[in-house]
């Protein structure tokens, strides 16, 4: 628990930066759009329209689609900017429909009485409607708030921090006081900025005076808050540190750890870790150079980037064909193949093994029409899935897609049988369940390799070596040790991780340590 | 000096109003001398709150023209046209948002008064139209009908126009409070010297305050005069025809009087 909380600084500081900045944003869209639709008719419904549509994307898909469509405008796509636009898009639609309803909604004789006194147009906006619309508008900007928050917790797998770090790797490592620290916090902030918000609003419409000062300046100190610790890393030059990425899955956030730790040990390098990226996302924030190492599967790569529907091509080529295209196509450096496969495999619970005498896929067949069988979201639209059914002649009576932190949960307790398990992952044993062997070869290879951007080849030779000597270091039964204490024994992935680097190091003396001292007199 | 030698402070010219091929107000020609008071009567619909808001070109005429003070409104940005004219609205239309003060205050305010100059003129005027000062504070929704009307005429007055446009002002009060207004009105307008142009139905209002009457019915003015030529010389049926309700209603009331006065004698 007090791992956890040591977090939540960190994560609530980079929660309210993300909210606090798109609700401004949101807000300085939103109000003058809102002013013009009410004075150009044309504008109205197309505006409204726009902010409906987004609306309707889902949040986590809104947030995501951002990562390409930055990447193709040649901006940061991978962090806090995705998740800024995405945000900010989301709180626009609440305060642009309070904004246009609450101007309509002004009495026209009160608008004709502001004419008929005197005022300019302008005049009349400012004096008469915004002051009148106001609680509406407010109200759109309690709703934007409470919202923005919310949403701001799932800006973590386009790689922006936030208090979702929490709930993501907790859902990942069955780490559940994990995720409701996450919700807790996030639910906290949501009710504290939408009563400052109300106390504005009644301080406003009630004129206390003091209420709507003391308000405004927690407002004020909140966004300068925000705004010092945003402006911090970008005032001191610092040496930009190498940064790590991790997907959201318990391996790879023990990978993520040992990676950190190896290239602190052997280099002396400052790094840092941005967690739970969306497998997708990852490669293309390598690609952009928004992280500068992770770990990938050689036959995720092969369908997902290659696009290579063949899944039947050995190892070796396939681990060929993949280096290839990293360094011609992308410049890339495969720095290193860590020396297990994290596979595909369909898996069973240990007592229907038994009873039904299942040892390879083959063996599932008689039985397939009875059985159900669940997968994560991913699996059913990989070439992997047709491959192996149509190789073995599977046909099972249902199959469901899950969240892949659910699956094995699911096994367990019979909500289907089968399972699209991943081979290193140590919930199979937690889980008690037995993998079954793909004996006629249908699932490609997915050696875990590790991946350098073009930044580290260019300026950080000493880490690309350093990264080349974990080639062949972590061997399968190891890996599923690693992350079997994750997820059996509710470790921290960061302490399991750096005791497999106190291990490796004791192995090979640390390489900086027998370079010649750099200080002249030094003993 | 009669009324008639003063010189002529609003003219309105052949000034037309339309709504596709609907004729609101058509070729309507007026004039009012400085220190008049007209009022324009007629039915529901018959144009006059048209042709009222068309002086301060609330609504622009689709033609004709109208002057003030020799002065062609068109060639005036209109909320200038707007702060030197006071308008007071059927619908009263005080700001909720702002206190009795400050709507009195908000023409004064759009032209940049000093504020101690503002206070000041407030404070006349609240006292001008019978408010108790302490209602300064107040929102208009915290007063009566009779109130909120008074601070209409106040806020119409605050920037000391010489002209005053009031669109039936009194219409939703009680017979009771409105007479009361009407005469606080004729005492003020008598005071100030302002030239006014005030629209009613009311047969009874009209007679009471004109100076001159004119008669506008589907949007056309049908006669302009002083309440006895009207009487006594209507220039058409339907003049004729609205100037016999008083005496009508007047009879029905001596019938009901002589009724009971002959009920008591006997
Ligand atoms: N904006 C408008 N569009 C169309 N017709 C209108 C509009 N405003 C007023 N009218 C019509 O013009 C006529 C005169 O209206 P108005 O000047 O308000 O009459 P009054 O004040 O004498 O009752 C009415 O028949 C009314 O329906
Ligand atoms: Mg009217």
């Amino acid at each position: 628990m007090s791992e956890l909380l040591a977090l939540l600084p960190g994560y609530l500081t980079a929660h309210l930066q993300l909210t606090l900045l798109a609700l401004l944003l949101s807000i300085g869209v939103s109000v003058p759009l809102g002013i013009a639709a009410t004075r150009l008719v044309w504008l109205e419904q197309p505006s409204l329209a726009l902010a409906g549509v987004i609306q309707t994307v889902p949040s986590l898909a809104l947030l995501a689609v951002m990562v390409p469509v930055l990447a193709a405008l040649d901006l940061q796509s991978i962090g806090f900017l995705p998740a800024i636009v995405g945000l900010t898009l989301y709180g626009v639609l609440p305060v642009l429909r309070n904004t246009v309803i609450g101007i309509r909604g002004v009495d026209p004789a009160l608008t004709e009485a502001a004419r008929g006194v005197g005022m300019t147009p302008r005049q009349q906006l400012l004096m008469v409607e915004l002051p009148l619309a106001m609680p509406v508008v407010v109200g759109g900007v309690r709703t934007a708030t409470v919202w923005v928050v919310g949403i701001a917790t799932l800006s973590t797998p386009v790689g922006a921090t936030s208090l979702g770090n929490y709930i993501f790797s907790g859902l990942q490592t069955r780490n559940y006081a994990s995720v409701i620290v996450g919700c807790i916090a996030a639910a906290g902030l949501a009710m504290l900025l939408d009563g400052l918000v109300r106390a504005i609003e009644v301080g406003l419409a009630r004129r206390r005076r003091g209420r709507l000062v003391a308000a405004l300046a927690a407002v004020v100190l909140l966004y300068g808050y925000a705004g010092a610790t945003l402006a911090a890393p970008l005032l001191g030059d610092r040496e930009r540190p190498i940064v790590i990425g991790t997907k959201s899955f318990t391996e790879q956030y023990v990978l993520g750890a040992v990676i950190t730790g190896w290239i602190e040990h052997e280099t002396s390098r400052p790094t840092s870790l941005l967690q739970s990226l969306g497998s997708l996302v990852a490669f293309d924030a390598l690609d952009a150079g928004e992280i500068d190492v992770y770990v990938d599967y050689t036959g995720t790569l092969w369908a997902n980037e290659m696009g290579r529907g063949d899944v039947r091509a050995g190892r070796a080529e396939t681990l060929r064909g993949v280096r290839e295209f990293l360094e011609v196509d992308h410049g890339m450096t495969l720095a290193a193949t860590l020396g297990f496969e994290n596979t595909y495999a369909l898996a069973v619970r240990a007592a229907d093994a038994e009873r039904l005498d299942l040892r390879t896929i083959g063996d599932l067949v008689p039985h397939a029409p009875r059985l159900a069988i669940g997968a994560d979201v991913e699996f059913f639209a990989r070439p992997e899935w047709p491959a192996v059914r149509d190789t073995y002649g599977l046909d099972f009576r249902e199959q469901r897609a899950m969240d892949a932190s659910l699956m094995y949960q699911a096994a367990a307790t019979n909500e289907v049988d089968v399972i699209s398990a991943y081979t290193t992952d140590g919930r199979i044993a937690a889980y008690d369940l037995r993998v079954l062997e793909d004996d006629r070869g249908a699932i490609p290879p997915y050696d875990a390799i590790l991946l350098a951007g073009a930044r580290l080849a260019r300026e950080a030779p000493d880490v690309l070596d350093a990264l080349a000597r974990l080639g062949g270091a972590i061997d399968a039964d190891r890996m599923r040790a690693l992350n079997l204490r994750v997820d059996e024994r509710g470790e921290d992935p960061g302490t399991v991780g750096a005791s497999l680097v106190r291990e490796l190091a004791g192995r090979a003396p640390a390489a900086h340590r027998n370079a010649p001292p750099t200080r002249p007199g030094a003993p | 000096m009669t009324a008639a030698d003063r010189p002529v402070m609003i003219e309105a010219e052949g000034l037309t109003r339309r709504y596709g091929d609907a004729v609101v107000v058509d070729h309507l020609s007026l004039r009012v001398r400085a220190g008049e008071l007209v009022v324009l009567l007629g039915g529901s619909g018959s144009g006059k709150t048209t042709t009222l808001k068309m002086i301060n070109r609330l609504i622009e005429p689709t033609a004709g023209l109208v002057s003030l003070d020799g002065v062609d409104t068109a060639d005036l940005p209109p909320h200038e046209l707007r702060r030197r004219i006071g308008y007071v609205f059927q619908r009263i239309g005080l700001f909720p948002h702002m206190t009795v003060g400050e709507n009195v205050a908000v023409t004064p305010v759009l032209l940049g008064w000093a504020p101690e100059r503002i206070a000041a003129r407030v404070d006349e005027l609240l006292a001008l139209v019978e408010l108790d000062p302490e209602m300064r504070e107040r929102h208009p929704q915290e007063l009566s009908g009779g109130q909120q009307q008074r601070v209409g005429v106040a806020r119409a007055l605050a920037s000391e126009p010489r002209v005053m446009l009031l669109d039936e002002p009194f219409g939703a009060l009680d017979p009771v409070t409105r007479e009361r207004l009407q005469q606080s009105f004729l005492r003020i307008r008598a005071a100030l010297d302002l030239t006014t142009v005030f629209v009613t139905h009311d047969m009874t209002e009209a007679l009471t305050l004109a100076d001159r009457i004119g008669v506008m019915h589907d949007g056309r003015l049908l006669q302009v005069g002083t309440p006895s030529d009207l009487l006594t010389r209507p220039a058409d049926r339907y003049v004729r025809r609205l100037m016999d309700t008083p005496r009508r209603q007047a009879a029905v009331i001596d019938a009901l009087a002589g009724a009971a006065t002959a009920e008591a004698g006997a």
